[in-house]
């Protein structure tokens, strides 16, 4: 199975409870955390790219929505309108995962939604607001 | 300019060309390798136009407009367009709306760093887009004006006038800004990271309209340009025009100094050149393009349109202490080559590098520029009068405050 991006959500009750790492210890799945933040009213939220068996992937994500946790199929994504975009380049500054490059001969800059970990600096930090986060 | 020139061409000559079709024009990126291989001189020869452009946040910018009267009829003396509050002490239906405006119930900075999602650089986005913009005016009544409350939708169609009137456009370099204190900052040169962990910079650089012309030979009131994809004017020389800056042996500024004031109508211009920009934490602004076309005169204006980035610096600024109180002080100087690059050393230290100038669009606006001229539908203006030069006196005086 390819890897695939899951955003999850932790309401306050769980956030103490060790729930992510079961899925490595029970289904065999493998992830990378791409993103984890809690909030300040202590509600968590996790990226994760998790990858394995077909089968216990479905699996792993059952445990976690038996667990409490909101799972979202829609997963968040960010994309950019290539009409508001204005090839400034202040993303490049921020993107830490290379999903924002520039070819420094032109200084065009382009964005790979593959590479993106959905941090959202680039959000923030475009003028034109051409980096906007979409429900998928 | 005491030492007799070997080559010399005019204004009108130069026009006359064009309208034959027999102009030959090349960008200021184009006109390097054309310097570089055939020296001043053959250049001169060979060009009689360089193109230029630059595409970046323009803060003193805004729009005059007159909406038409109403009847009963009405002397504004407030108003708000989409909630953006607009000048009005002007006559009776004049207004000048400012591209750094906010609306009045924006939270600005109280929830930190403000988003800042729409101001009057996006008004007037909307107005070239030739959107409805919704418009709420105030006043007290007179006898010629007893109108004293008025809420309509306008556009660009039906606006009598609707034209750009920017105090200042197009610096002539910029401050390569970094932070240098423990917290991150928002800034209009956007977000810095603590202990200079990037550093951001705003200028077209070898493409840049006053880099080209460094003393201001060319460029002066009259000088016809692109503006926002469409055709103004130079109006006067830009607020805080400041020509005594330090400059290299090439005549180049190395810091922010000359400045243009400009003029165009919105009519003729299109949201791929002038849109509503907001800067994380600071504000909203307007994204503008501008391109200026450099007459080559003669050899000093060959020489000088074939600078390249590797021959133009700035300095590094510190926004965390240094510039908000008034500390003129740099880190360094970096050329526009090692700034486009990614990255720079600062203090012995790798520093990643972004800019909020656009080079693509600058080189666009100096292709569509040249495409213009080659075509005779653009003429150059001749300046009536130039800005004010390296030797005029003029500086930039900061205040001081009395009571």
């Amino acid at each position: 199975m390819a890897a695939k991006k899951v955003l999850l959500r932790f309401s306050s009750s769980l956030i103490s409870k060790p729930i992510v790492y079961r899925l490595i210890k029970d289904f065999d799945l493998t992830f990378n955390i791409l993103k984890a933040t809690i909030r300040p009213d202590e509600e968590g939220e996790m990226v994760l790219e998790i990858s394995g068996n077909g089968e216990n992937y479905k699996k792993g994500i059952a445990f976690l929505k038996e667990s409490g946790v909101e799972v979202l199929d829609t997963e968040k994504k960010i994309t950019k309108d290539e009409e508001r975009c204005y090839q400034c380049s202040a993303c490049t500054g921020v993107c830490p995962s290379g999903a924002i490059s520039i070819d420094r001969k032109t200084m065009w800059v382009s964005f790979d939604p593959e590479k993106c970990i959905v941090c959202e600096l680039c959000v923030g930090t475009c003028p034109s607001r051409a980096m906007q986060v979409r429900i998928k | 300019m005491t030492e007799e020139m070997k080559v010399k061409k005019t204004y009108a000559e130069i026009n006359a060309k064009i309208k034959k079709g027999e102009a030959v024009v090349v960008t200021a990126e184009e006109m390097i390798d054309i310097v570089d291989k055939e020296g001043a001189v053959g250049a001169a020869k060979k060009v009689d136009v360089v193109t230029t452009g630059t595409y970046g946040p323009m803060c003193s910018s805004g729009a005059f407009l007159n909406f038409g009267h109403c009847k009963p009829k009405m002397k504004v003396q407030k108003a708000w367009l989409n909630d953006v509050s607009a000048y009005a002490g002007l006559a009776a239906v004049d207004l000048y709306i400012g591209v750094t405006e906010i609306p009045e119930d924006d939270p600005a900075n109280k929830v930190y760093p403000g988003k800042f999602l729409y101001g009057g650089g996006h008004v007037i986005e909307d107005l070239v887009a030739g959107k409805d913009v919704r418009m709420k005016a105030l006043s007290y009544g007179t006898d010629c004006y007893p109108r004293r409350e008025l809420e309509s939708l306008i556009n660009l169609e039906g606006l009598n006038e609707c034209y750009l009137f920017n105090p200042r456009n197009a610096y002539q370099n910029y401050n390569c800004a970094v932070n240098l204190s423990t917290k991150m900052i928002y800034t209009y040169m956007g977000g810095l990271r603590p202990k200079a962990g990037n550093a951001n910079y705003c200028s077209a650089g070898q493409l840049s309209p006053l880099l080209n012309d460094p003393y201001y030979r060319t460029i002066g009131v009259g000088t016809r340009i692109f503006i926002g994809g469409g055709v103004g004017y130079v109006v006067a020389p830009g607020t805080q025009h400041n020509p005594s800056v330090k400059r290299g042996e090439n005549g180049v500024v190395r810091a922010p100094a000359g400045t243009i004031a400009t003029y165009g109508d919105l009519r003729g211009m299109h949201t791929r050149y002038i849109k509503g920009i907001s800067m994380q934490g600071y504000g909203t602004t307007l994204a503008l393009g501008i391109g200026v076309p450099i007459p080559i005169l003669n050899e000093e204006m060959a020489q000088a349109t074939g600078v390249s980035d590797e021959q133009i610096v700035t300095q590094i600024v510190d926004y965390g202490v240094d510039y908000p109180q008034g500390i003129a002080k740099s880190y360094g100087e970096v050329n526009y080559k090692e700034l486009k690059s990614g990255k720079i050393m600062i203090d012995g230290k790798e520093v990643k590098t972004a800019s909020l100038s656009s080079y693509p669009m600058a080189v666009e606006i100096a292709e569509t520029l040249k495409d213009w001229i080659l075509k005779g539908d653009f003429l150059l203006g001749e300046p009536q009068d130039l800005l004010p030069s390296a030797d005029s006196g003029v500086s930039f005086k900061p205040l001081k405050e009395r009571m």
